[in-house]
């Protein structure tokens, strides 16, 4: 544990000492700003067509603001996330540190937890940067709580797997941008399969819409917290951290 | 301490190591010695648990690098070829990490980084990036890392590399005053290094084992006859180079003479003698009886050099990479 949270600090410090954690917390934050003035233009826009017409009716925030936010927010986080993870495993093997880790006396499954937890918390600042714009909705408006709180952690656990994925990603080559655009491929992919289905109930759809990562959002996005996803998610990020030591533990046989 | 047998590890389609077996007593300095593409590196990988052998076993401390990695990772220091830094740590941050990731616990680790800052003579970059480090710092600062832990075993893949001879100097210090409590394999194709600072020698070649012996004893080995440098002063064309060569060859003992240069008014030979015969007093007087100056007579040793030329080459059969590294010396 104390391995973990070592690698860990070191790793989520990397990220500061450049750009990037700056950079990808300043883009996030901006987008969503923009998004979140862009919606409630809309939906004040729209309350007063409403009340001209005499049929005012109370705003719910939480539909018709937060809840289509939030899902903008996970489909951002699939193209920050791979600006995340495609560091993580490749620049240690480009650099040569991979020789470091893997002769000190740490266990692989160490590096790796310690690896995600410091992208996740990296996932964690980069999200912060919302909860400046709901904050403000909660300050003037009287959104309900629980749902706001169901969706972030739906968020958090999206992120969670798909930063497990980017890791996984991350231990097959020493080339960055291979790693972040192979990372970024699958995500857009995943993102896409839920399209696909959105129309359809056959079998494979239902397959195809069970694996998409972005589907099991919409249950978290709505407010509900159905033990079918978090298993889902969890189980997600289990399996993707057990592949990732697979393949860790593959390079020792193939380098 | 260290205990090699069968060791073989194949990659796709070559054998880097092949069925090699040695040992390393405790408290010494072991050089590995080979030309470049040996299986130096890759031995030292199997050791460090960094690569699984592919056939044989390794042991550390009593622990099998196989199944006990934990242990053997514990017990060793190891310095990569290209040392593993983080550009982006400063000095100080980098070895506390380091520190921490081998074991060293908080109470300790600010005790230990000025001990091994101050072995290594970094104290002057402590605190800054490692990335805007010169070559020879870098090379002190994963020196640094590797003994931070005072591990029994310390694995150095060619720990002077692209350092100025007064560095070299200083690392073979370093090594040496370690030496004793810790057993050290040092890599290199560098021979004087060897020379220098190894208490024992093993040659490897196209992975395959060639020679284990002290530095003292592989040089006798190869050196049967006694071989001598012959100077005689020559002015004006006198004496003439050929009538000094056959009267050399005269002399009872000799095997071989073979004139070396004949430039600025000296004659150089290189004399050989049969086995086990002292030519020096004879080659002496015949030169000082035939009225000529002898200015210059003294043995020529084997160099390990050449005792690794020669070993390599029977292996590789031309042995052209040994040939072109050693020459660079």
């Amino acid at each position: 544990m104390r391995l973990v949270f070592l690698i860990c600090k070191k790793e989520f410090k990397g990220y500061f000492v450049s750009p990037i954690a700056y950079l990808l917390m300043a883009l996030f934050g901006l987008i969503f700003g923009f998004a979140l003035f862009t919606a409630t233009r809309d939906v004040v826009r729209m309350g007063f067509q409403a009340q001209m017409m005499g049929q005012a009716q109370p705003v719910n925030l939480n539909d018709m603001i937060i809840r289509p936010l939030l899902g903008f927010a996970s489909t951002i986080s699939l193209f920050l996330i791979p600006m995340i993870t495609m560091r993580l495993i490749a620049e240690e093997k480009k650099t040569g540190t991979i020789e470091l880790l893997l002769t000190s006396p740490v266990r692989d499954i160490q590096i790796i937890l310690g690896k995600w937890t410091a992208a996740m918390l990296l996932y964690l600042c980069i999200l912060g940067m919302s909860v400046i714009d709901i904050a403000m909705l909660f300050a003037w408006g009287k959104p309900d709580w629980k749902p706001v709180v169901v969706a972030y952690l739906g968020l958090i656990l999206q992120g969670g797997c798909l930063l497990a994925i980017g890791e996984f990603i991350s231990t097959l080559t020493k080339n960055q941008i291979i790693a972040g655009g192979v990372t970024f491929f699958v995500c857009l992919l995943l993102w896409v399969l839920s399209w696909s289905t959105a129309f359809d109930s056959g079998a494979t759809s239902q397959v195809i819409n069970y694996v998409s990562i972005v589907t099991h959002f919409e249950n978290f996005s709505k407010g509900i917290l159905d033990f079918k996803d978090l298993v889902f998610y969890l189980s997600m990020i289990f399996f993707s951290l057990f592949i990732t030591s697979r393949s860790m533990e593959s390079l020792r046989w193939r380098s | 301490m260290i205990k090699v047998e069968g060791l073989t590890k194949r990659y796709a389609r070559t054998v880097a190591v092949d069925n090699i077996s040695f040992e390393v007593e405790k408290g010494q300095i072991v050089g590995f010695l080979g030309p470049n593409g040996a299986g130096k590196t890759t031995t030292m990988r199997v050791l460090t648990c960094f690569l699984p052998p592919t056939a044989g076993t390794a042991t550390v401390a009593g622990y099998d690098v196989q199944t006990h990695p934990i242990e053997v990772k514990r017990r060793i220091g190891y310095l990569p070829e290209s040392p593993p830094l983080y550009p982006e740590m400063e000095v100080d941050e980098y070895l506390e990490f380091t520190g921490k990731l081998k074991g060293i616990s908080s109470a300790d680790i600010k005790k230990r980084v000025d001990e091994v800052v101050g072995r290594c003579a970094i104290g002057d970059v402590r605190k800054k990036l490692i990335g805007k480090l010169s070559k020879g710092y870098r090379q002190r600062v994963g020196l640094a890392q590797a003994i931070i832990h005072n591990p029994d075993v310390l694995i150095l893949d060619e720990p002077t590399s692209g350092l100025d001879p007064k560095q070299i100097i200083e690392i073979r210090e370093l090594l040496k005053s370690l030496a004793g409590n810790h057993t050290i394999i040092l890599s290199t194709h560098i021979l004087s290094e060897v020379e220098h600072s190894c208490e024992r020698v093993i040659i490897i070649s196209a992975g395959k084992l060639v020679a284990i012996d002290s530095v003292a004893n592989l040089t006798n080995r190869l050196r049967g006859s006694e071989s001598v440098a012959l100077e005689v002063e020559a002015t004006a064309g006198t004496p003439d180079p050929t009538d000094v060569q056959q009267r050399l060859e005269k002399v009872a003992g000799v095997s071989r003479v073979v004139m070396k240069d004949s430039r600025s008014g000296r004659l150089t030979f290189e004399v050989e003698s049969l086995q086990g015969r002292q030519i020096r007093p004879e080659l002496a007087r015949s030169v000082v009886t035939a009225g000529w100056n002898l200015s210059e007579l003294r043995p020529v040793g084997l160099s390990l050099e050449e005792v690794f030329l020669q070993l390599t080459a029977a292996e590789t059969k031309g042995g052209a990479p040994a040939e072109s590294e050693a020459a660079k010396q």
